[in-house]
């Protein structure tokens, strides 16, 4: 199992730890109920160091960029980051990523998941026929994820960059917390607003940064949060977790991903994926909550009140925000509606439930 | 983590406490630490004739379910009804106010080859 430049930090504050994609990392420090609150209400710091972290250099970088996913990179301008996907052959997915434009045609980073670091490079590197310049820069790299309404207040203090200010899906680079090169990036998986920030986990800068952020939040409360927390933050917000609601074999469109994919351009698979949108999908992500008691979980059958299985839950959880049960899942097209009802096969029950839109908090 | 003197414990991570033969039954400080945050507590058996090792409930957390396995042969007679609005109590008090059912014990001896304190905290080491 890999350590992060955090991991000893986490035992310290007591957290319960898991392996999570051959990571040692902090499922909670104290409850999930009480992290998610400090991040909706205040702030929270994540460590999120097991992401991985490719640079793309040279003029031929664009161009691998743009057949690999399924967003256009193209309009990125320095400093704008972008949600988009990687298909494979079948219109499936790889993996979501964020591509970050460090110099337009020159320099982009693209920020993959933990569980699938291996299997994107070697992905991108056998599309790579033009000889873009790779670097695999996901061991060296810190990432912590600041989130909640007031992280970046916290965080303005430790910096010279405007961060109060910096638009979503933006990010700036330079000193912070005494440390040189750092990226501060208005994104997250929380929908909760604050920043990511990255740097070289180099000497003892990953402590320096640690500390400074603890120290400028301690008196707002700015709390460590785990894992837990961020899966039922995302959740609540209705974003994919790749293995959960993405994978393989679920097309973007399916997912609701259609606005990362554009046929503006072409790209791995994209002749299917757009014969499908002419088509129409024949099943889709859809939010639901629960209305009979019960929680939704990760591969439980939905139903039509008949008892036909009409779809399988992706993600689900009882959401700390709502007070109630909510989840995701791929249900046929004519069942996706909202306010449609259907049905979750709980252990031996069926249990009503009603499509919602998402976000749901 | 705490492992009260006066309990039997299984593997299952529940404990049991008894006098005469009404058994009070609640999972261990250590089961719902591994649970987290407990959402709610399901127990449908009451009245039914229960083997030991039956499952008699499950608990649902946040993050995961798992079932609830009755220690000793026996009915179910109550649940604890403060659980249905503070669930949490499981989290809190897991051997005082957030225990989960009470039980009429078919054979009081059982609980004699059920875990003690000592030996329930090897298994959880």
């Amino acid at each position: 199992m890999k350590n992060t430049p955090f991991t000893e930090k986490h035992i310290a504050l007591g957290a319960k730890m898991v392996d999570f994609a051959g990571y040692n990392m902090p499922i909670s420090y104290t409850s999930i109920n009480d992290e998610h609150a400090a991040v909706r209400k205040n702030a929270g710091v994540f460590d999120v160091s097991h992401m991985g972290e490719f640079i793309l250099k040279g003029d031929r970088a664009l161009d691998l960029i743009q057949r690999v996913t399924s967003n256009d990179a193209s309009k990125l301008t320095a400093g704008q980051a972008q949600y988009s996907c990687l298909p494979n052959d079948e219109g499936g997915i790889v993996d979501d990523l964020l591509v970050y434009c460090i110099e337009p045609n020159k320099t982009y980073m693209l920020v993959v998941n933990a569980s699938n670091i291996e299997k994107d490079w070697n992905w991108i590197s056998r599309h790579n026929t033009n000889g873009a310049e790779m670097h695999n820069i996901s061991d060296k790299t810190g990432l912590l994820a600041i989130q909640g309404p007031n992280a970046t207040r916290i965080l303005q203090s430790l910096t010279d960059m405007d961060i109060l200010n910096l638009k979503y899906y933006t990010f700036v680079k330079g000193r912070f917390a005494g440390v040189d090169n750092v990226l501060v990036s208005a994104t997250g998986y929380t929908g909760a607003g604050g920043v990511e920030i990255y740097f070289e986990d180099k000497g003892d800068d990953a402590d320096r940064i640690w500390n400074a952020i603890f120290e400028a939040g301690a008196a707002a409360g700015i709390r460590a949060i785990g894992l837990g927390a961020r899966d039922t933050l995302r959740l609540e917000m209705g974003y994919c977790l790749y293995g959960n609601d993405i994978d393989d074999t679920t097309s973007p469109l399916e997912a609701g991903l259609g606005w990362i994919t554009k046929f503006s351009k072409t790209f791995t698979a994209s002749h299917i994926l757009q014969q499908q949108k002419a088509d129409g999908v024949e099943r889709k992500l859809v939010g639901f909550e629960m209305i009979d008691r019960g929680i939704p979980r990760h591969g439980y059958e939905i139903k039509d009140q008949l008892g036909a299985t009409i779809g399988v839950v992706t993600s689900g959880t009882q959401s700390p925000s709502l007070g109630k049960a909510i989840g995701m899942g791929y249900v046929r097209t004519a069942y996706a509606a909202i306010d449609t009802e259907i049905f979750i096969k709980v252990r031996d029950k069926l249990l009503l439930a009603r499509v919602v839109r998402i976000p749901f908090a | 983590m705490s492992f009260p003197a006066h309990l039997r414990y299984t593997k299952d991570h529940e404990w049991i406490s008894i006098e005469g033969n009404v058994a009070t039954i609640g999972i261990t400080d250590f089961a719902q630490r591994e649970l987290g945050d407990i959402v709610y507590v399901e127990v449908e058996s009451i009245g039914k004739p229960l083997a030991a090792g039956d499952v008699f409930g499950t608990v649902e957390a946040v993050k995961t379910v798992s079932d609830l396995f009755l220690p000793v042969s026996g009915t179910v007679t109550e649940l604890n009804a403060a659980l249905a609005n503070a669930p949490e109590l499981v989290n809190n008090d897991p051997y005082g106010e957030g225990w989960m059912i009470k039980m009429t014990v078919d054979n009081p001896d059982d609980v004699n080859g059920l875990l003690d304190a000592a030996g329930y905290e090897a298994v959880v080491a």
